[in-house]
């Protein structure tokens, strides 16, 4: 007969919590974790006296006062008498703005970099690696300034517009490009607009619909239907009759030249062009590489697979290349995207008003709250990296090898 | 080892932090270096010439206090600041003094906590457009591109003058003088503003003068002054003194030339006397022995020579005296008296 005897009572010793290894690491991990909270609270409350010290405290009533200063690019409706918290709202929607220009230009020169940097055209490929390696290897900020300082050195003023013997003319009539930024005609919204805006919206649906359905008929029965002339009839031609139908109801507002300046259209500034292109161009020959590397992490029997179908070369980078390639793209796109949008804040070098100028800048200097400006700059920017890497992820999910 | 020394260092700043409220004087003698913040390059008032050597007006302020400090109108470590990183050089011990064309107001005195010691020039906020755009008033300029500095009081002046004239105007916010100067220029913006002063000094460093115009107005007060950090009132009286001392020296006919022969021997002014340390202690009382104004105004001349030298008529700025003549020519220069 045996006799089950119970394991032995685990009589809990202090020392275990070093010489058991079960213990061990928590130990150890407590340790670290309470240093740096006391680190943390050491800093903290340096901050607090340092500044009890020199009288000053922490508030963020500032942000309800009146501003006091004019910024000349506002989505919403801002004046001198507006809140300094308005103020930096005109900043972040500027910085949202550039960002988003950005990214999506930074995008499309990237791809389109990144995959002639593999041309079999010897002249394509080199020139494609003298982008890269050009504009790779300098400061974005050099890059911003050399913009902008061409755009207002080169290009002519308003008032080369005027008079009988004008040194410079508009383009079209419609386009001025001066050194104060371009000048386009800007639409404007009459009644019945909404109703061909829909229906603009409604043949994008449209064409997307007929493309899966040709895709599909494809697959299934092998019949091509032509996909770029039908496209575009369908993208096109409804808006067009319903705007005329509805009597013509958006017009163009047209840029002349009125007093000092160039008034009416739309004014897109110097300073959001020479921003906009330089994080663009700086940024797409990074994402060229990643392109290119993405590329290339496909293996190459994959092209002679697809090449011996007897698939033609763009079908082959459309449809077989770039789908896989995507995996690895994406990834450090992600981190692309979150570069651009922090390198926004070197806007002020040009002296484009983004949060970093309104808020961390002119409120900062005014108000003299660094600590609370600053504060509230790093919320920001920490919130909207990680709204991009969000987004971005779920992207990358949707794309990533299923694994079954 | 690493985080030992990281923390070392922490502590470190920590306690330095703390120290350098106090006791500026004594660290500049150790230091044996003044560190003057200034512009980063204001024609006339703060900029380097050909050979690098720091001149101008608010320079000769920094090079005053070195003087009667150190004994050395030399021994100044220039810090160029633009408008947005003065103050903070200024609140961080970086610099023990700025005298930067800082306009002297209300919140700057007392929600930045900084003290400015006085007036070194009395100035207002102007605009310069080109002669061939016709303009003879700020009142006609609806509608104009404006450049100007970001971070100053003339950002918020401008925005006060066009809403209160009820005209509309397009800003185009700028660093620094020079980005400024080549903006207008390139005519990326119709008119320039910031102070008066500023704006002669600019346009003397320009190929053709003659075709920019100042219009007339001025559309604010901008008493320029050095100012010190909050807290260190003996350095605070050091600057303070200074200042004075010069406009002092010009009111009583000292100058340059003249100091050293004033100064061998007591004079029939009682005035002079105590200024130039023959008489009384005055710079003990401030901790910097008896000759210290000799010392200074040896270096680099009174007020009036400061300012004839670097911004008056006969130099390519041209500024008259203006505001800035002494109380006695129907100006506001008045210093406290020496006794």
């Amino acid at each position: 007969m045996t006799t089950m005897t119970d394991p032995p009572k685990a009589s809990f010793r202090l020392s275990q919590l070093i010489y058991d290894t079960r213990y061990r690491s928590y130990t150890f991990q407590f340790i670290a974790l309470i240093l740096l909270a006391a680190l943390m609270a050491y800093l903290g409350a340096n901050l607090v006296t340092n500044l009890a010290d020199q009288g000053q405290n922490i508030s963020f009533r500032f942000l309800a006062e009146p501003s006091g200063y004019d910024i000349n690019q506002r989505l919403i409706e801002y004046d001198s008498q507006s809140s300094h918290l308005r103020a930096a709202v005109v900043g972040v929607l500027n910085t949202l703005i550039v960002a988003f220009l950005g990214c999506l230009t930074a995008t499309i020169l990237g791809v389109v970099a990144g995959v002639l940097r593999l041309s079999p055209n010897w002249l394509v490929r080199k020139l494609m690696a003298g982008y890269v390696e050009a504009f790779r290897n300098v400061p974005v900020l050099i890059w911003i300034l050399i913009i902008f300082t061409i755009m207002s050195a080169v290009m002519p003023p308003p008032n080369a517009f005027r008079g009988d013997n004008a040194t410079a003319s508009m383009v079209f009539d419609a386009f001025a490009f001066t050194n104060r930024g371009v000048y386009t005609p800007a639409p404007i919204w009459g009644a019945g607009s909404l109703v061909v805006v829909l229906t603009f919206l409604a043949s994008i649906i449209g064409v997307i619909y007929y493309r899966r359905y040709a895709t599909r008929l494809l697959y299934d029965t092998g019949k091509l239907l032509p996909m770029g002339w039908p496209s575009l009839v369908i993208l096109f031609l409804p808006s067009i009759l319903v705007y005329f139908v509805m009597g013509q109801p958006i017009s163009l507002d047209y840029p002349a030249l009125k007093g000092f300046n160039f008034s009416g259209g739309l004014h897109i500034r110097g300073s959001l062009i020479a921003l906009w292109f330089a994080l663009a161009i700086y940024t797409g020959a990074f994402i060229a590489e990643n392109v290119r590397a993405g590329i290339q992490a496909v293996s190459k029997g994959q092209t002679e697979a697809a090449a011996s179908l007897g698939m033609r070369p763009n079908r082959i980078m459309k449809l077989v290349i770039l789908p896989q390639a995507l995996r690895v793209i994406i990834p450090p796109l992600i981190s692309q995207y979150l570069n651009l949008t922090k390198n926004s804040s070197l806007a002020i070098a040009v002296g484009y008003m983004d949060v970093t100028g309104t808020l961390g800048g002119i409120t900062l200097n005014q108000t003299g709250r660094a600590i609370e400006c600053v504060l509230l700059l790093m919320i920001f920017y920490l919130t909207i990296s990680l709204a991009i890497s969000a987004v971005m992820n779920v992207y990358n999910q949707s794309i990533a090898l299923k694994e079954r | 080892m690493k985080k030992t020394v990281f923390l070392g260092a922490l502590t470190v700043a920590g306690l330095v932090g703390g120290a350098a409220a106090a006791a500026t004087l004594d660290d500049v003698k150790a230091r044996g270096k003044l560190n003057c913040g200034v512009n980063t390059g204001l024609v006339g008032f703060a900029a380097p010439d050909a050979n690098g050597v720091w001149e101008g007006f608010d320079v000769a302020v920094c090079r005053a206090v070195a003087a009667a400090v150190l004994g050395d109108p030399t021994a100044v470590e220039f810090v160029p600041t633009t408008a947005k990183t003065r103050f903070t050089a200024l609140a961080s011990g970086e610099v023990d003094l700025l005298v930067r064309n800082t306009t002297w107001t209300f919140s700057r005195d007392t929600d930045l906590k900084f003290d400015f010691v006085g007036v070194n020039y009395y100035d207002g906020q102007g605009f310069m457009a080109p002669k061939a755009l016709g303009v003879s008033s700020a009142k006609e300029l609806d509608g104009a591109t404006v450049c100007i500095q970001t971070g100053t009081t003339t950002e918020l002046n401008l925005a006060d003058f066009f809403r209160r004239n009820n005209i509309s105007y397009e800003p185009v916010p700028i660093e620094t003088n020079a980005e400024g100067q080549q903006q207008y220029l390139a005519g990326a913006c119709d008119t320039y503003t910031t102070d008066a002063s500023g704006l002669a000094s600019t346009r003397a460093a320009f190929e053709n003068p003659g075709d920019h115009v100042i219009l007339p107005e001025i559309i604010s007060k901008e008493p320029l002054g050095p100012l010190v950090r909050h807290g260190d009132n003996e350095w605070g009286d050091i600057v303070r003194w200074t200042l004075n001392a010069l406009i002092s020296a010009e009111e009583l006919g000292v100058t340059s030339a003249n100091v050293a022969e004033l100064a061998s021997g007591p004079t029939d002014s009682p005035e002079v006397n105590r200024l130039l340390g023959t008489e009384g202690n005055l710079g003990e009382m401030i901790g910097l022995g008896k000759d210290w104004a000799v010392r200074m105004i040896a270096a680099v001349g009174n007020y009036g020579e400061v300012f004839e030298k670097n911004i008056g008529e006969k130099t390519p700025i041209g500024l008259a005296r203006g505001l800035n003549a002494q109380w006695t020519d129907g100006g506001l220069l008045y210093s406290p008296p020496f006794r």
